[in-house]
């Protein structure tokens, strides 16, 4: 049974739809109206104030707390500079995909990363014998995203941080309604987004700051069903969902090195006097060798969505929310050459988009495939084109 | 081909840079011709507009929302990438007399529990014509994706057009017929009462079939116009109404953008002064600089009225022809009030901030209450207590109001282009029928006054002067059925030609019709691509 977060107090009156679910343990609001329409838009358009207490934090102290992160992420956090924030995976020896999430250099031997399975164990595994501290502050954090074009505005009103100079995936320290917190210029929206963390006791009043500075900007709490949505057109892909945590994983098929989620650009193979990260023999390996999976996204055509329910004399008919059931894709010889993992209809961009695995080979942008589409228990095909990700990407995200 | 005359002329120009003179030009464009749009005003978009009229304030000062615009047009030009966003307007809130109030929104079972406060049993079948009316509009969806079937044509490809639709109705059922044809001559008032017993539910739901019509919610015919407003699709969701982002100027902008990126020239600021039509042959335009612009065919994005009996000049046209245009009816009777607020204000009956504000707000009590409305209208008065319905865009979109304020929109109906003393006489009542809105609207809010920072008031008479709509009727000609498909504007000239050769017509005055829609200019392009006309 889920437990509550430290904002509940304040989210349980609010989720007037009673639409909850089950986050890492934690009651999460889905959407605290009975659609998520508003909330998408806060993201889009002012402001969401989303409760993402219960993503696993880890805070790993000492001398040696960059070389553990380094040797364990595909990302070289070494070159991280106090203040900022990477995005990273990790993997197995065999260069799979374990999980993802950011490392924040907060002070000189002082580090946060966020995940999205428990990571304690494999922190405390390749720390083994270095000299640092790992503390599993999932519990003792509270955290809320504050995304969407007014996320600054709001954050200039709430807190002393000079946000004007925070920039992308940067973190600042700062005050709020005088508490003390950590403000990161991240989110999992693709848009101009921060993220506030704090102690737990400071929860509530947290949350009231920045709902009342957002007031007149038009702030809205927002659930995981609005976020779904978003990080689909940010090209997001999510564990669980989009790909499957190596050791968690019964079939070899289901593992996925970075390459093949799309985030062979963080992987950084050349570091200076550093030990080689884990998994990096095979992925240099594979570096040569080509991969054969591709993380793509596609657009489906909508002329022929169209057409296909008017078949049925019905019109075209998607789901409300952002969908997670698999979809097999085709080649026009009707050989399965794929998944979709995720997909929604997009309402900014008028859209329906899917993240994707794919054979390599039908990975170039323009490549059309037909996606499973079932009308009336009736099992169809629509053709759907890749698209490179982000499907949305505005200007003000990673703008100064 | 774009230049294939030679000379650099343009294959067409269009008069007007409203919605629909944009969309007609993007497809032509798009075609490869070489497209001039000239534009009185110093902006593009016409009705479809946002002005900063209170600095830091941007009104939607005409059109304020958006549902009807087609999503192939949205599509074909990829107006999201030019800045196209549609916001969620779910609410229909509607305060009555006695301190009750309706609020209708997108979640089924609450819609059902408030409607049940007055009728159970109207609440229950809420849903089930809800369902019914979109069905309609997704019928009728063919008729305004199209060319109007035309009973007067007499080629065999118009008989094959009028038994494909024939067969495309007739596959619906004869109940299905039955309906229609009574939706086609009822009243709005008399088709809903025979859904629904409270008039708490009837008299809000009936506006839609009066909005921008000089009648009256139990004059025949205003059920169909229902409809019309059934029709609005967002998504692929029907019935589904939207804010645009930026005000509907930012449609109107995002077509621009289109246009100019696919080689349409803007020319701002150049009014028309008249067409130049030569052995009657349209040529070009003349500007009121004396510039006089060639062009391959001349298409005409302004009102029927102000294409022929201005622009062309009668003495260019069959008597007939002229009569016919003089009859088809404009007769605004519709204006609005824009006000800058320093604060939300509230409702007496529902107090606070809540869903309630942002959404449509109708004032529409009872049908007693409009049809008295109607009837100030009809011995030439402005309405005492208006209809009105009511948007706070600011609520939704922050970008139109500076933090905390906000951005009222008040669409208020009647308000007859002919008063008693005249049109002219406007200006003179221009202030005290501002006041009548505000007065009537301060019965149901009564902080609204301490709120107000400033305001516009519009006319029929200002939206003529401003805007170019003869008579200040923002469909270009009422929608009432017997000006509807193929006699829209006048029978047998429902295909945007005219009998001026190379004169054409792209906008709100045809087929099919007002609205944020693009249809008409989309059709028009087409069918002149398809003629070879340009």
């Amino acid at each position: 049974m889920p437990i509550p977060s430290p904002f509940h107090e304040r989210t349980s009156k609010l989720c007037t739809s009673y639409r909850w679910k089950d986050w890492s343990g934690y009651a999460a609001v889905c959407s605290f109206d009975t659609n998520h329409d508003r909330e998408y838009f806060a993201f889009r358009e002012s402001a969401g104030l989303l409760d993402v207490s219960p993503l696993f934090k880890y805070e790993v102290y000492g001398p040696d707390a960059a070389a553990l992160l380094s040797r364990m992420m595909v990302r070289d956090v070494g070159k991280l500079k106090v203040g900022r924030v990477g995005y990273s995976c990790w993997c197995d020896d065999h260069g799979k995909v374990i999980d993802d999430g950011t490392v924040a250099r907060l002070g000189e031997d002082y580090y946060r990363v966020t995940a999205a399975d428990p990571t304690l164990h494999w922190l405390q595994a390749v720390g083994r014998g270095l000299r640092v501290t790992i503390e599993d502050s999932t519990a003792r954090l509270a955290v809320v995203a504050l995304q969407g074009p007014r996320s600054r505005e709001i954050l200039r009103a709430a807190s002393d941080a000079d946000v004007d100079r925070l920039k992308f995936f940067g973190a600042v320290r700062a005050k709020l309604d005088g508490l003390d917190v950590w403000i990161t210029r991240t989110g999992y929206t693709g848009d101009l987004g921060y993220e506030v963390w704090t102690e737990r006791d400071g929860a509530l009043r947290l949350w009231d700051a920045l709902l009342d500075a957002g007031r007149p900007h038009g702030i809205e709490p927002a659930g995981l069903d609005a976020l779904d949505v978003s990080r689909i057109e940010a090209g997001f892909i999510l564990l669980g969902v989009d790909y499957f945590s190596a050791p968690k994983t019964i079939l070899e098929t289901r593992k996925s090195t970075p390459f093949e989620l799309g985030l062979g650009w963080i992987v950084d193979f050349e570091r200076a006097g550093a030990p080689a990260f884990i998994g990096r023999e095979a992925l240099a390996a594979e570096r040569r060798r080509g991969s054969a999976w591709a993380l793509v996204g596609l657009e489906v055509a909508w002329e022929a969505l169209e057409a296909l329910y008017e078949s049925f004399s019905l019109p075209p008919n998607l789901p409300a929310t952002a969908r997670r059931d698999g979809l097999p894709v085709y080649d026009d010889e009707g050989r399965q050459v794929g998944m979709v993992t995720s997909h929604t209809w997009s309402p900014i961009l008028k859209k329906y988009i899917a993240l994707t695995s794919v054979h390599a080979k039908w990975s170039a942008p323009g490549t059309v495939l037909q996606m499973e589409h079932t009308v009336e228990y009736e099992r169809r095909k629509v053709p759907a084109k890749v698209a490179k990700t982000p499907f949305f990407d505005p200007e003000r995200k990673r703008k100064p | 081909m774009s230049t294939a005359n030679g000379r650099g002329r343009y294959d067409a120009v269009i008069v007007g840079a409203g919605h629909n003179g944009l969309v007609c030009a993007a497809y032509l464009a798009k075609a490869g011709r070489k497209v001039l749009v000239v534009e009185r005003r110093h902006q593009v978009g016409g009705a479809t507009t946002t002005e900063e009229i209170v600095p830091g304030f941007k009104f939607s000062c005409c059109s304020y929302v958006v549902s009807l615009l087609r999503p192939w047009i949205i599509r074909d030009l990829d107006l999201p990438r030019h800045g196209y966003e549609v916001l969620p307007l779910e609410e229909t809130f509607t305060p009555f007399e006695d301190g009750r109030y309706l609020l209708r929104d997108a979640d089924p079972e609450r819609t059902k529990r408030a409607i049940a406060k007055f009728s159970p049993r109207d609440a229950e079948v809420y849903k089930q014509f809800g369902q019914r009316m979109g069905e309609l509009g997704r019928l009728v969806k063919p008729m305004i994706d199209g060319l109007a079937p035309d009973p007067t044509a007499r080629n065999p490809f118009e008989l094959l057009r009028l038994a494909k639709f024939a067969k495309h109705v007739r596959g619906q059922g004869e109940e299905w017929l039955i309906g229609n044809a009574k939706m086609m001559t009822m009243s709005a008032v008399d088709f809903l009462a025979e859904w629904f017993e409270c008039e708490q539910l009837i008299a809000p739901m009936s506006v839609s079939g009066i909005i921008g019509t000089f009648l009256g919610v139990r004059s025949p015919g205003t059920a169909y116009v229902l409809l019309h407003h059934y029709m609005g699709e967002i998504d692929g969701s029907y019935r589904a109404w939207g804010l645009p982002k930026g005000g509907t100027g930012a449609v109107a902008a995002a077509i621009a953008a289109a246009a100019r990126e696919l080689g349409v020239e803007i020319r701002l600021q150049a009014p028309v002064a008249q067409l130049r039509i030569r052995h009657g042959r349209a040529t070009g335009v003349v500007l009121e600089n004396g510039d006089e612009i060639a062009a391959k065919a001349v298409i005409s994005g302004v009102d029927p009225h102000r294409t022929f009996l201005r622009l062309v000049g009668e003495e260019h046209l069959e008597p007939e022809f002229a009569q016919q245009v003089k009859r088809f009816k404009m007769r605004g009777s519709s204006g609005k009030v824009n006000l800058a607020l320093d604060a939300l204000p509230e409702f007496a009956c529902l107090p606070g901030r809540g869903p309630h504000l942002r959404g449509d707000i109708t004032i529409a009590p009872s049908i007693a209450y409009l049809e008295r409305a109607y009837d100030d209208a009809k011995y030439g008065a402005f309405s005492r207590r208006p209809f009105m319905d009511i948007v706070i865009p600011s609520l939704t979109d922050p970008t139109v109001a500076p933090p905390g304020k906000h951005t009222m929109s008040i669409f208020v109906q009647y308000a007859p282009y002919k008063l008693k003393e005249g049109a002219a006489d406007w200006p003179n009542q221009r202030d005290r029928f501002g006041d009548a809105v505000i007065d009537t609207l301060s019965e149901y809010m009564p902080n609204l006054k301490s709120r107000i920072l400033d305001r516009q008031v519009l006319s029929p008479w200002d939206l003529e002067q401003v805007y170019g709509l003869t008579e200040g009727n923002i469909f270009h000609g009422e929608l009432s059925l017997e000006q509807l498909a193929f006699q829209r504007p006048v029978a047998g000239w429902s295909r945007y030609r005219t009998p001026i050769h190379d004169l054409w017509m792209c906008a709100s005055g045809t087929h099919p019709g007002g609205g944020i829609m693009g249809a008409p200019g989309a059709l028009c392009a087409r069918t002149m691509l398809h003629a070879r006309a340009v």
